[in-house]
């Protein structure tokens, strides 16, 4: 046995201590072998990438409009195109007022309902060849440019943890919920 | 065309009645005792053929693969395969011809490092190995997967070209076995507030959906095994989400992280991509059941009837809220219709294979299939699934499918 699979067996539950959680537990959890490993808040918070809406879980750091033009031009530009349009992949700008006309654009500023889903999303996937590889400061200034190309943000706007969840999306209460099945309120 | 039935037709235009179809069957089974006694043999019956193999593969006459390959401009990793429905019977799809949508490739994941990860609104955050998971009670799902971009080519003004599966081939069945998450989530423990979970898999996208919490308690797996074996890459290992009769999209492949959070997260995919959006400009989020649809997968597109007379009308049915409990079919374009025949095996959200006898008589025909699942709900027709819908609104496509078939028994795709 190794110093690791050690540690891993102190953190396990006690026996006794599982088997009195899983006669509260339903259904098959009762023939559970209860293995799970207890984790720590920082290993917790090490893997979770989600941000909500409200800005829980985005991280410390701060980021510009200047600065998020310049990395747009060396990371982003290739696939998305001038100023977030015409590129060979998706659209990221422009389309606003189209959506309930013949041809509808579906971009950040036309479409998206949360702010947050901009740096949630570059954070998790981008850049496409070397997803992770920019800073927290990097992501937060490609959020902000991604706003501004869509008159979202000024043009001397930065973003933080603070000041992302407040900013407001143009779309954002034109969404229904399908689920609950019997939901009907706006997003 | 003829809208005269026979004395044997169930429907308009050559739909038989099953015994008609049977009693056909069993004549021409009587011609092969017509044959000399114990002299013939063919040229691979003089030796004795080949040894065992390790792994099995298909016959050399045979040629199946993936359909419809493509990935997005730019990139390798994010695309689709499609499963070639118009070659395929039963309601198994062979592993290897499972569709498969990726957003960022296929990660090649070392399973002795990878962990699933249950935390946020439980009372002890809590890693599971895939050996550890492996000792947990295993249930399995005999259980369709389709993405809900599936069929998404037919909002089309004018129809799409290509086969079915190259139309139709984003949805899959298999049985998959694997953890029920509510054992995990006990183990965890639920806090009060607990109502949606966040899905992230280990691909390098960090592909990521909200999923109620009341489907992961009701009958969602972490699956380990596709038809028998260990999950292939391609479909998640060491280990995917499984939300029967959900859209794909949030069966998230090469599991890593269930965040348990009182609001959904409004993730990418969730929001900008797999949302429904109306004609007035208005958008629906979280409509995740996939409704019920049929299709006939034989004949189909591209595919050419050879002498004119009796065939075996052959296509699969499902429905997200259940069981099928009811396909018909029609010949002469939806004015007559006969109930097809199911398979025996009826399952709750899984393909069910539906056929139905047809004499073809070599002039115009149209054929459509028409589903009913068990809640009563019926598949509707094209027309009725692009209602309010914007342009450019393709996920959750379920309409009616026709097949034309010409004079010269070729098949193609249309809108009736």
């Amino acid at each position: 046995m190794n110093a690791t699979s050690a540690t891993r067996m102190n953190r396990r539950l006690p026996w006794t201590t599982a088997l009195a959680l899983l006669a509260t537990a339903a259904g098959q959890a009762g023939e559970s072998p209860g293995l799970g490993e207890p984790l720590a808040p920082d290993e917790v918070a090490a893997l979770d990438f989600t941000v909500l809406p409200d800005g829980r879980g985005l991280p410390a750091g701060e980021g510009s409009v200047g600065e998020g033009a310049r990395l747009y031009a060396a990371r982003c530009l290739a696939c998305h195109g001038e100023e977030g349009r015409g590129g060979i992949n998706d659209e990221l700008a422009g389309g606003a007022g189209s959506l309930a006309g013949p041809a509808p654009v579906k971009t950040v500023g036309s479409y998206w309902p949360s702010a947050t889903t901009v740096f949630d999303y570059l954070r998790r996937a981008m850049p496409y060849e070397a997803p992770g590889s920019l800073t927290a400061d990097d992501y937060y200034a490609l959020t902000a440019y991604l706003l501004y190309l869509n008159g979202i943000v000024d043009a001397d706007a930065r973003l933080d943890a603070r000041s992302l969840p407040a900013v407001r999306m143009p779309n954002r209460d034109n969404f229904d919920h399908g689920w609950p099945p019997d939901a009907a309120e706006g997003g | 065309m003829s809208d005269d039935h026979g004395r044997d037709d169930a429907a308009g235009n050559g739909l038989l009645h099953r015994r008609l179809f049977l009693k056909a069957g069993a004549a021409a089974a009587g011609l092969l005792c017509a044959t000399a006694r114990g002299e013939t043999r063919e040229p691979w019956m003089r030796a004795p053929g080949a040894g065992m193999s390790a792994a099995g593969a298909p016959s050399p006459h045979v040629t199946l693969e993936r359909v419809g390959v493509s990935s997005r401009p730019g990139t390798t990793g994010s695309g689709v395969s499609r499963t070639p429905l118009e070659q395929l019977d039963g309601i198994i799809t062979p592993s290897r011809l499972h569709f498969e949508r990726h957003h960022s490739g296929i990660p090649d994941i070392d399973p002795a490092r990878h962990r699933l990860v249950l935390s946020g609104l439980v009372d002890r955050p809590l890693a599971f190995s895939l050996d550890e998971l492996w000792r947990y009670p295993q249930v399995s799902r005999i259980q369709f997967l389709e993405c809900s971009g599936n069929s998404g080519a037919m909002i089309a003004p004018t129809p799409p070209s290509g086969s079915c599966g190259e139309i139709h081939g984003l949805v899959s069945a298999s049985e998959w076995g694997g953890v029920p998450l509510g054992v995990l989530l006990e183990e965890a423990g639920l806090k009060p507030g607990a109502r949606w979970v966040i899905a992230d898999g280990a691909d390098a996208a960090v592909m990521s959906r909200s999923v109620p919490l009341e489907k992961m308690l009701d009958d969602a797996i972490v699956a380990l095994s596709q038809n028998g074996e260990p999950l292939r890459p391609g479909q998640g290992y060491p280990m995917r989400l499984f939300l029967p009769g959900w859209e794909g999209n949030m069966c998230v492949k090469w599991l890593r992280s269930l965040r348990v959070t009182d609001r959904p997260a409004l993730t990418r995919d969730e929001t900008s991509k797999y949302s429904d959006l109306g004609a007035d400009g208005r958008a629906t989020l979280f409509t995740f059941p996939m409704g019920v649809k049929s299709l006939l997968t034989s004949p189909s597109a591209g595919l050419t009837l050879g002498p004119r007379g009796v065939y075996q009308l052959s296509g699969i049915a499902w429905s997200g809220a259940g069981r099928i409990r009811r396909v018909e079919v029609s010949a002469d374009g939806g004015r007559s219709w006969a109930d097809a025949q199911l398979d025996a095996h009826v399952l709750p959200k899984c393909l069910t294979r539906f056929r139905a006898a047809w004499r073809w008589d070599g002039g115009p025909a149209v054929l459509l299939s028409r589903a009913t699942d068990e809640t009563g709900a019926v598949q509707p027709a094209r027309a009725q699934v692009l209602a309010g819908r914007a342009s450019n609104s393709f996920y959750h496509y379920n309409g009616i499918q026709a097949w034309a078939v010409d004079d010269r028994g070729q098949v193609s795709n249309v809108y009736v």
